[in-house]
């Protein structure tokens, strides 16, 4: 598999007042062809301004994108653009309550003018029975719907302009369990039928675990750990990753893989020194306060942390 | 705070200096200027002589040269001569402003009065008849053309009923604060009325609010009177926003407050400005514009200053 | 949606439609304007048919009482004072319409573009609004009604004649009358920019132009319909007491302003013809505030889903 889109040191940081807030703090990543990448971390961590930098939504204020090994840049990104999209977390607020969903749905179309209405159209009623509903849901507005119903439309909506990779910024969380299995489902076929790339953003490791072949863990702005999905839930290397999979219940499994997390997260506006999860990390030791643990290969397995330690805490 | 302070105050004296151009080159654009009314009323003046004049008069220089001296001299003090009255510009200003103040306050103060009583009965059952009823009051007071209820006015109760005074401040050879009062009358009802409208509906707004709060329910259910309930504990609550609103319409009550002092000949600033406009009163229309412009951005100011001061929040914007 | 599958498609305009024609008040105001403008327009059949004219005087006929002919009698020039004051109504309402439009459109366009790009030129545009707002409105309108228009370099006639007269007021009018437009847009536009829908469109490539045309104005139509209403009403009135102090529409052509010009100085003779164009200036107003007022609860959003 080759790299489909890659971030190299990327950093975003907003000014608050006088502050510098350093939301995505040097992050190195690539998505594969084809491959579901989950971006996975508490609120505040920085995974959905990552995924604003890759939808292009947010221009990164360090650090370089490229999409198929060619650099991003202001010549690059609107062909690019074509290329990603992106489904947001809130059905309520994705789609425009002014426009009616067959004009929703073509609307990337539209905007890159790459075809003409009845093309438009055409495609909107092919898109519609693909998400898996009725084709006279065209003619209506979204608030005749359901929000699962919305993030299907959402979805149709993302598939417009065939993309190669869709930015999928907590697109369940706002969903009713029940509906939650369905739309990832819906998300499993589409993915397999147009060989589709995921960056699939989430703060629930359960839901990841369906769909994911890579996991990126993220913390205070920091990628904490990546790795394959199996190995990384088998033995997480970094003592996030692990407290994080302590809070999953899973059936069958034993309940005490290590302690929850203790404490809040700091604020990204004055991050600790050292390695950022110290204060709330059980195996911290004096290096940890004062030196900033690099990503590097684990010794044992597939895949990357951040921790002084990563080869042992396994 | 204090650094907002600074900066909201440095903004009102560049509105202010940016103003002063902008009407010194209007007042400029009005029809004729001082010369053409001397050469008017001298039909023996040549052309060379209105050409010496306009070069002694500083006329012929470009438009920011002439600001430029107005300002300087305005600065130091001196606001030149108004032709009209012939006499200096601030000696015909003092006298206006106060006879404005008496004016506005009374017809700010009886609004304020008009409003709370009404805004706050019409609040107590939103949708009845009472409120529809005081709805339409408001909505009268909003929409009514100011110099045709001051016509009305004088039509019923001073052609029709001789009550009162249709014009003036007094009368001649009397001038006794009985006469001062009566003859203030139907300017404040006037410019009172036309300034309740928008109170009114911002009382009621406000009470209907307050009214739906916890505490509010909270003292209904602990059994306390509804007079109590409305008066003690909402009212308060729904002063503070409501009386900001109210020092907010300065600019409102300025504005009746011309058409209504023209109405009624009250000599006052508003009177003053337009007559001054009409009787190409140069030195006396540019200063009066310019003071209605500094007090319109004081009260703005100190309306802000006082939202700042009772939420912080406002001032991180 | 369950259930309602076999209904037609119901757009948001219908839904607000039927929102208001329960609103009693709102719904007389709008027949009340109706009204009004079917008023105005008879003027056109009296003076095509009826042989009549608003400016043709008789001094002979000065002040005459109702007849058959006059119903409302006639005025100090012997004119018929219903016919003018339906011609002055038309002038009236075309000055509401016509200032509302323009200067609403150039609030939409200041709001939008300070709420949607904000940073330094959403600053310098609300610093010019907030000026603006500062500004002694009546009698700064009032120097702008006289300024001498031969003075910036245009002819005497054409400063002198009717149509400048008409459409300087227009643009007097425009000038002032922006900024509510332009910051309750703003206010909108900020809100909306951070929106999912708005941002998906942005990550399609679409432009600033292109998000503000079918994202932006779409959704706040709304409340920018019912600040245009009630700018009408504002716009109405400031067109009245202009032209009642001398510096809007100038006669002969009438508007309800300059007929109470003129009723003013015979209030003692012809009181009524003081009475009729005050009245329907009132009654326009309120009935264009009520409309407004109508419409903003059948638009209010915490009635929407």
């Amino acid at each position: 598999m080759s790299d489909l889109f890659s971030l190299d040191n990327v950093s975003v940081q907003f000014k608050v007042g006088r502050k510098i807030l350093r939301a995505v703090d040097r992050v190195s990543l690539a998505i594969a062809e084809g491959e579901t990448l989950a971006l996975v971390g508490e609120s505040g961590s920085g995974k959905s301004t990552l995924g604003n930098v890759v939808a292009g939504l947010q221009v990164p204020t360090e650090g370089t994108l490229a999409f198929k090994g060619r650099k991003l840049d202001r010549a690059s990104w609107p062909v690019a653009r074509r290329a990603i999209q992106i489904v947001f977390q809130d059905p309520f607020g994705a789609l425009d309550p002014r426009m009616p969903v067959s004009d929703i749905i073509a609307e990337p179309l539209r905007i890159q003018g790459t075809a003409n209405a009845a093309e438009r159209a055409a495609r909107a009623a092919e898109l519609i029975e693909q998400v898996g509903l009725p084709v006279d849901a065209l003619n209506r507005y979204p608030h005749e719907f359901s929000g699962g119903q919305r993030q299907r439309i959402a979805i149709a909506r993302a598939l417009a302009p065939r993309p190669q990779l869709i930015v999928a910024d907590e697109p369940l969380s706002a969903l009713d369990v029940s509906i939650q299995s369905q739309v990832l489902n819906l998300m499993k076929d589409l993915q397999a039928a147009h060989s589709l790339s995921y960056l699939f953003i989430s703060h629930d490791l359960a839901v990841v675990n369906h769909l994911v072949d890579r996991i990126a863990v993220l913390y205070l702005g920091r990628l904490v750990e990546v790795g394959p999905r199996a190995e990384l839930f088998a033995g997480p290397a970094h003592p996030y990753t692990r407290a994080l999979l302590a809070s999953v219940p899973r059936i069958g499994a034993r309940r005490s893989r290590g302690r929850a997390i203790v404490g809040e997260m700091p604020s990204p506006l004055a991050p600790p020194p050292g390695c950022v999860f110290h204060p709330r990390c059980p195996l911290a030791q004096d290096i940890c306060r004062t030196e900033v643990p690099m990503l590097a290969p684990l010794a044992a397995r597939a895949g990357e942390a951040a921790c002084h330690f990563r080869d042992q805490v396994a | 705070m204090t650094r907002y302070i600074f900066r909201r105050v440095g903004q009102s004296a560049l509105v202010m200096l940016v103003m002063s151009v902008v009407i010194y080159a209007l007042i400029g654009l009005m029809p004729g200027d001082p010369l053409d009314i001397m050469i008017a009323s001298n039909p023996g003046a040549t052309p060379e002589v209105v050409a010496k004049l306009r070069q002694l008069y500083g006329l012929d220089q470009p438009l920011m040269v002439r600001y430029w001296h107005w300002l300087t001299s305005a600065l130091s003090g001196d606001l030149g001569f108004s032709r009209v009255h012939s006499a200096p510009v601030l000696e015909i200003l003092r006298p206006a402003l106060l006879q404005s103040c008496k004016l506005m306050l009374g017809s700010f103060a009886l609004s304020v009065v008009l409003a709370f009583s009404l805004g706050i009965i019409a609040a107590r059952r939103p949708g009845g008849i009472v409120d529809g009823l005081i709805g339409l009051i408001a909505f009268a007071g909003i929409s009514v053309p100011v110099f045709w209820l001051a016509l009305m006015m004088i039509l019923i109760f001073a052609v029709n009923l001789h009550w009162l005074p249709a014009s003036g401040i007094s009368n001649v050879g009397d001038g006794g604060l009985r006469d001062q009062l009566v003859h203030l009358i139907m300017p404040v009802v006037t410019l009172g009325f036309a300034t309740t409208g928008g109170f009114i509906r911002y009382v009621r707004a406000s009470m209907i609010e307050v009214l739906r709060m916890d505490h509010v329910r909270t003292a209904r259910a602990k059994g306390a009177g509804e007079g109590r309930v409305v008066l003690i504990h909402a009212f308060r609550n729904a002063l503070i926003p409501v009386v900001t609103i109210m020092a907010l319409s300065f600019g409102t009550l300025f504005n009746g407050a011309l058409l209504t002092e023209t109405m009624f000949a009250q000599p006052g600033m508003g009177k003053m400005i337009y007559d001054s406009i009409l009787g190409n009163d140069f030195n006396l229309a540019l200063t009066g514009l310019l003071f209605a412009t500094g007090v319109t951005l004081l009260s703005n100011l100190a309306a802000d200053l006082a939202y700042g001061w009772l939420d912080p929040r406002i001032t991180l914007q | 949606m369950s259930g309602s599958r076999t209904e037609a498609a119901i757009g948001p305009w219908m839904l607000r439609w039927r929102r208001f024609r329960r609103n009693r008040a709102g719904m007389a105001a709008l027949l009340v304007l109706v009204a009004l403008v079917l008023f105005v327009l008879a003027a056109f059949p009296m003076q095509i048919w009826g042989g009549m004219n608003a400016d043709a005087t008789d001094l002979f006929a000065r002040f005459d009482p109702p007849d058959a002919a006059h119903w409302l009698g006639r005025d100090e020039a012997g004119r018929d004072v219903l016919l003018r004051l339906m011609v002055g109504g038309q002038i009236s309402l075309l000055v509401g319409l016509l200032g509302t439009a323009v200067g609403g459109a150039f609030g939409v366009l200041i709001g939008i573009c300070a709420g949607y790009f904000g940073g330094k030129i959403d600053a310098l545009l609300m610093r010019f609004t907030d000026g603006m707002i500062a500004l002694p409105l009546l009698p700064l309108v009032i120097v702008m009604g006289a300024i001498d228009l031969t003075k910036i370099g245009f002819s005497r006639d054409f400063a002198h004649s009717g149509a400048v007269g008409f459409w300087r007021i227009v643009v007097v009018i425009a000038i002032v009358d922006w900024t509510a437009i332009a910051r309750l847009v703003r206010a909108a536009t900020m809100a909306l920019k951070e929106r999912d829908f708005v941002r998906s469109a942005r990550a399609s490539g679409a432009g600033a132009g292109y998000t503000m045309a079918s994202h932006i104005l779409p959704n706040i139509a709304t409340p920018v319909i019912v600040a245009f209403t009630l700018t009408v009403g504002r716009v109405i009135l400031l067109e009245s007491t202009l032209s009642f102090l001398g510096f809007g529409i100038v006669p002969p052509t009438p508007s309800w302003g300059n007929m109470l010009s003129n009723a003013q100085d015979m209030v003692i003779n012809a009181p009524a013809l003081a009475v009729y164009p005050g009245l329907l200036i009132l009654i326009t107003v309120i009935a264009v505030n009520f409309l407004g007022d109508g419409l903003q609860s059948a638009f209010d959003p915490r009635a929407e889903r």
